[in-house]
């Protein structure tokens, strides 16, 4: 599904250039749950916006659903993240003036579909969220956990490949992040490659494949059975 | 582009922001406002002066002698010019940059006219048939003198409104005889002027009125039309062409406007109407100047409006928008803020200029209108519809800068959680 392939990346900003990635291979198979943990700075922010097709890279391959991206113009970039790719965010980043089905209709929006089918169909994703009561109500009258389950439903009405989230949790109470996160397993059991980017250890336990980064290179990846010692390591500290 | 989620989105923003979008298209709407009220009393101001020459023809000139002030070939000044019959036929017929001519024949003052009971002291005019068309002479009964009047030396007369009114009351005055001196003339027609300059005049040929009082083949001054131009410097050098010609005739020096006077028409009309040209030009570059004001203060707001929005924009970018519906969001706002408040002011402008100009009607009808420089001040429908659609191209032009930078926004530095 994702194979990166010798990526780097620099940020250039006056005379200074960061060289942020230096260096990234990388591969997520289709259906697979996978984290992206490091501290601030190790570029795990970057690496999330190179594969939402949000930022370019400077060097190195990346293919996405069989295809290569690499120059798209912006049209094109925003296409491909329509159809392939649904962004879940730390603060949710819904939009204030749309109640919470026109915010899960948005994406729909954008493939020019009318209207009346795509409200039936945001309400469709709403009550799989259990929020069909809400469906009426501003972001503003939801809780923090009502409103990340309105954006994920949002992420999931395009049927993209791949679900991207940017510390779904970092704004929620122990509760509802992990009630979000047994949504994100969910929608994961479904077939759908969830990777998500979090610094919070008992998170990123919760999914099947754990990527560190530090420095801009890939640390550790930690896999299936591996996790289950890294569980009771967690666990043990 | 009617797409409900477009308008749904743009009136959420407004709303967001009522004082906001009200001032700027209050600037706008002021803007256009005073656009209309300057261009519609440029207007008002153009006709009442143009209503001043609509009683001529553009492209009259008038002659007349005097005696010269200037020796000329061996001959003294003092000397008396006069006009003659051959003269007429030169101009005719010869003279160049001449398209009609109308000879007069003095009466000397006022003469005595009476029809029965009824008599005044009116004044007469001799004339030829061009003079109508050179005087915009109208004739609201009968007709006005014809060729056949003149090559039969009939006594006829077209009298105006006033001597009318003073010698037949209620009366039909066609086919009536009255007198004028001692002489007998039929009416066939009556003139009205209805700027009451003219209406008590009476239009006589100009052959019955040399052969009855005595004129031999003397002519007193000509009023001819002369070949139109665009441009003061052709005008005068027509009727300079003119003034040659008939100095030539007469023997005189050609700049002596003692000898001959003349006043060419169409030279002043041009001049006139060259001022309010650029009367007109001043008004729209004031005009735009305040509208241009008006667009700056819609692109700020559209400008702090894509910064206040970069995170939607970005969010929007992210689930796919593209950038030219990002672009069309920002441009399609700008264009609903100005083409409304703009239609606001226009309405507005063109609304106090028709009240202006019903008012003025109304002082016009209750007559003693005749001081006033300041006719019909409104806009026409061409110039409020070119106005429209400088509000729109600006209204795009507004919101251009601010729809470019929403375009730029990358979707990353927006949803950057800072």
């Amino acid at each position: 599904m994702i194979v990166l392939n010798n990526v780097h990346k620099s940020y250039v900003t006056g005379n200074n250039s960061l060289h942020v990635l230096k260096g990234i291979d990388l591969e997520i198979g289709a259906g697979e749950f996978v984290s992206i943990m490091g501290s601030s700075g190790s570029g795990k922010s970057t690496l999330l916006n190179i594969l939402g097709i949000l930022d370019d890279y400077d060097q190195g391959d990346y293919v996405l659903n069989g295809r290569t991206i690499r120059n798209l113009n912006e049209t094109n970039a925003a296409v491909l993240r329509n159809e392939l790719i649904g962004f879940v965010f730390q603060s949710f980043n819904l939009i204030s003036f749309k109640n919470a089905r026109e915010n899960v209709a948005l994406p729909l929006y954008y493939q020019k579909v009318s209207r009346r089918k795509r409200n039936l169909i945001a309400m469709e994703y709403l009550d799989r969220m259990g929020l069909k009561e809400w469906a009426d109500h501003l972001p503003s009258e939801l809780s923090g956990g009502q409103k990340q389950r309105v954006a994920i439903a949002r992420a999931l009405i395009s049927n993209p490949k791949v679900i991207l989230a940017d510390e779904p949790t970092g704004a929620l109470d122990t509760t509802t992040s992990f009630e979000v996160m047994e949504i994100l397993k969910e929608v994961n059991d479904q077939g759908i490659t969830v990777i998500i980017v979090t610094h919070e250890h008992d998170i990123a336990a919760m999914t099947k494949k754990i990527i560190r980064l530090k420095d801009g290179v890939i640390e550790e990846v930690i896999k299936n059975g591996e996790l289950k010692m890294y569980r009771e390591k967690v666990m043990a500290e | 582009m009617f797409d409900i989620d477009i308008w749904q989105e743009i009136f959420s923003t407004i709303r967001k922001n009522k004082l906001r979008t009200f001032l700027t298209g209050f600037s706008v709407a002021w803007g256009i406002f005073m656009l209309m009220v300057l261009l519609g009393s440029g207007n008002g101001l153009q006709n009442g002066v143009r209503e001043e020459f609509a009683d001529n023809a553009e492209n009259v000139m008038w002659m007349w002698t005097g005696r010269t002030s200037i020796p000329y070939q061996g001959l003294k000044e003092g000397r008396e010019i006069r006009f003659n019959n051959d003269d007429t036929d030169f101009l005719k017929e010869e003279a160049e940059g001449i398209e009609m001519v109308s000879a007069r024949f003095f009466l000397s003052g006022d003469v005595t006219f009476s029809y029965g009971n009824e008599y005044g002291s009116f004044s007469t005019v001799s004339c030829y048939p061009a003079l109508q068309d050179m005087e915009k002479i109208k004739v609201s009964s009968g007709r006005f003198i014809n060729q056949i009047d003149m090559n039969e030396f009939r006594k006829s007369v077209v009298i105006g409104d006033d001597i009318r009114k003073a010698l037949f009351k209620e009366e039909d005055p066609l086919g009536k005889y009255i007198n004028i001196g001692s002489v007998p003339f039929m009416v066939v027609g009556v003139s009205y002027d209805p700027r009451a300059r003219d209406n008590r005049q009476a239009y006589m040929p100009f052959t019955t009125a040399q052969r009855i009082y005595g004129g031999g083949n003397r002519v007193h001054n000509y009023a001819v039309t002369t070949t139109m131009v665009k441009t003061v410097e052709e005008a005068d050098a027509i009727s300079d062409k003119i003034r040659e010609q008939m100095a030539r005739r007469h023997s005189f020096d050609p700049t002596d406007r003692r000898a001959m006077g003349s006043f060419n028409m169409l030279s002043e009309y041009i001049r006139t109407m060259k001022i309010f040209q650029a009367i007109k030009m001043f008004v729209w570059i004031i005009g735009i100047g305040t509208l241009i004001a008006g667009i700056v203060g819609v692109s700020n707001i559209m400008l702090i409006l894509v910064k206040e929005r970069t995170r939607e924009i970005g969010v929007r970018k992210a689930l796919g928008a593209s950038p030219s519906s990002v672009i069309g969001l920002v441009l399609l706002e700008s264009i609903l803020i100005t083409t409304v408040a703009g239609y606001f002011g226009l309405v507005m402008g063109v609304g106090l200029m028709e009240g202006l100009n019903f008012g003025l009607e109304k002082m016009l009808e209750g007559g003693g209108g005749d001081q006033i420089f300041f006719r019909n001040p409104t806009v026409d429908f061409v110039t409020a519809i070119s106005a429209t659609v400088i509000l729109i191209i600006s209204g795009a032009l507004a919101g251009y800068v601010p729809a470019r930078k929403a375009a730029r926004v990358k979707p990353i530095e927006a949803l950057r959680d800072e």
